[in-house]
């Protein structure tokens, strides 16, 4: 059994249907690369895993376990952390504050996410609201890292962000992928830096897995038809 | 500008000063009021963990406030009669001792506040507004149809509650009393604001779901909350019960829910001394105006309008100019 599995996936937001089948299999320490054109069901799949959407068939398995009923809280418990499209951090608390409010016992703590963004370290007391955009990404993965989970999801975390904080957060990606071994779900736009850190790739296509294998066979073809770069 | 922390310090010292004024002066009555500003300073500070620190808009403060009055006023009218609260299954006397009757009342508030909590914190908004009303107005009806310890006429206590080693009698060591447990209470709603679970709530405040994926249940922290905020309020009110030597249902009424939720707007909602500020400076006025119109809550209402509209900060931002951190 897979350490996150997703099968027959549908669900939907009030009347409006948003998934029609989304199946998707990933193993402890292995990096997912969820991919789609906008609009495809990347976020409501990642909703539905974190249990912020509720879905109406298929199932949702996670640690051997089914989490299907599981409270959002409760999902997050179990060990999904999740870095939410938008950043989304609590504005008015400072940095400190933000990482201490979500803090659970582990090997991520203050000092480790300090150490992998220093940047977060020099603004310790400084409220999130007054961050650039790349620290308060940083300070959402950071957040997301101290619930010491054993899947985190990224959902576009790169996103309007300069190319030079971008590379920063794809270098902490990797640093995660590499001295950790956290299995990670990443949703981006950027094939070339997906190919970079992803062990496998999954494809969504008008709510539907329409393709999915390992990222290196992910080829020019696959990647013209359903992500038209 | 002068600094939060400056102002807080003032705001502190302006009570004891005030009552150490009023004593080489010889005015008692003026300690009474100092008395009655630090309990329901306290009040405020309790009601400010669920309000400012939690966003719940607690219409229904009362509740707590008048179950401490009304344990205060059982007890101690129990003891006063030497008739026994109850003999079956077990003998529970009367006491006339404050630390028992605190006690008393920080559970019963407690456990009120777990009860109307649980029930009210599944909604939010105007209905978090309404159903906690409701539990207020429900437990003022009760209390005035409540013959046994006095319905609408209240109940008097003809002697304060004692509090060991001091004469509670004496107003400057009933405002030492007071004053003391108001420190404790800011102390203890400072702490609560800096711990995980204290930032926790403010998120919660802030955005629910975005609490909720990193694994705290909204729902349990605001009850918790709710739950300290409500036995806070109830200690508030045994101490102003002693003050008065009286209670009555109006101390479950909705306009003291509301006075509450002034002193805070007052203050500042969601700053640490707040609803000291707010209640300092509402006891101020009620004195002054009161003493010159029977309609003086009409100059109440010009300030209130005045500081929603043009201080959102209330008092302390005024006088501080910063926007509070965890607003």
């Amino acid at each position: 059994m897979s350490f996150l599995s997703l099968t027959g996936i549908t669900a939907a937001y009030g009347p409006s249907q948003a998934l029609f089948g989304v199946d998707l299999a990933l193993e402890a320490g292995e990096v997912l690369a969820l991919m789609g054109r906008n609009g495809m069901g990347k976020s409501s799949t990642i909703k539905v895993i974190c249990r912020l959407l509720k879905h109406s068939g298929g199932t949702v398995q996670f640690d051997g376990r089914d989490i299907g009923n599981l409270p959002p809280h409760k999902a997050a418990q179990a060990g999904l952390g999740l870095v939410p499209e938008g950043r989304r951090c609590f504005g008015p608390l400072t940095v400190h504050e933000n990482l201490h409010a979500a803090a659970r016992p582990g090997a991520w703590d203050y000092a480790a996410v300090c150490d992998l963004f220093p940047r977060l370290g020099e603004r310790r007391d400084q409220v999130a609201a007054s961050l650039s955009g790349g620290e308060q990404q940083m300070l959402a993965i950071g957040r997301a890292l101290m619930t010491n989970p054993t899947l985190l999801m990224l959902d576009e975390a790169t996103e309007g962000l300069a190319p030079v904080v971008r590379q920063e957060i794809w270098a902490a990606v990797a640093t995660l992928k590499r001295d950790t071994g956290l299995a990670l779900l990443v949703v981006d736009k950027s094939l070339a830096e997906l190919r970079r850190v992803a062990d496998k790739a999954v494809i969504l296509e008008r709510g539907r897995t329409v393709w999915s294998g390992g990222i290196d066979a992910l080829d020019r073809v696959v990647a013209d038809q359903f992500l038209g770069v | 500008m002068i600094s939060e922390r400056t102002v807080n310090i003032f705001l502190f010292a302006l009570l004891p000063v005030t009552v150490l004024a009023a004593w080489l002066l010889d005015e008692p009555f003026i300690i009474t009021l100092a008395t009655k500003a630090a309990i329901l300073a306290l009040a405020g500070v309790g009601l400010n963990i669920a309000l400012g620190l939690g966003g719940l808009v607690s219409f229904g403060h009362a509740a707590f406030f008048g179950l401490g009055g009304y344990a205060m006023g059982i007890l101690a009218s129990h003891a006063q009669s030497y008739a026994p609260l109850m003999e079956v299954p077990f003998l529970i006397e009367g006491t006339k001792s404050m630390p028992v009757i605190w006690l008393v009342a920080l559970v019963t508030s407690a456990l009120a506040a777990l009860a109307i909590g649980a029930l009210s914190l599944r909604t939010s908004g105007v209905y978090f507004i309404m159903v906690t009303l409701a539990f207020g107005q429900m437990l003022y009806y009760f209390a005035i149809s409540w013959p046994a310890y006095g319905g609408e006429d209240g109940l008097s206590i003809y002697v304060r509650n004692g509090f060991p080693g001091l004469n509670t009698l004496d107003p400057v060591q009933f405002f030492l009393i007071a004053f003391a447990v108001l420190t404790v209470g800011i102390f203890l709603a400072w702490r609560l604001a800096r711990s995980a679970f204290g930032l926790a709530l403010s998120a919660a405040r802030q955005n629910a779901e975005r609490v909720e994926t990193v694994g705290l249940g909204p729902y349990r922290i605001r009850l918790v909350a709710f739950v300290i905020s409500g036995a806070m309020t109830g200690l508030a009110g045994a101490l102003f019960a002693d003050l008065n030597r009286f209670v009555s249902p109006t101390m479950f009424s909705w306009h003291l829910s509301g006075e509450l939720i002034v002193f805070c707007i007052l203050g500042g909602v969601g700053r640490l001394y707040g609803p000291v500020a707010g209640a300092m400076l509402y006891v101020l006025l009620e004195h002054v105006l009161g003493g010159l119109s029977a309609y003086w809550h009409i100059y109440l209402g010009l300030l209130l309008l005045l500081v929603v509209l043009f201080a959102r900060g209330g008092l302390i931002g005024l006088l501080s100019g910063r926007e509070v951190a965890h607003e």
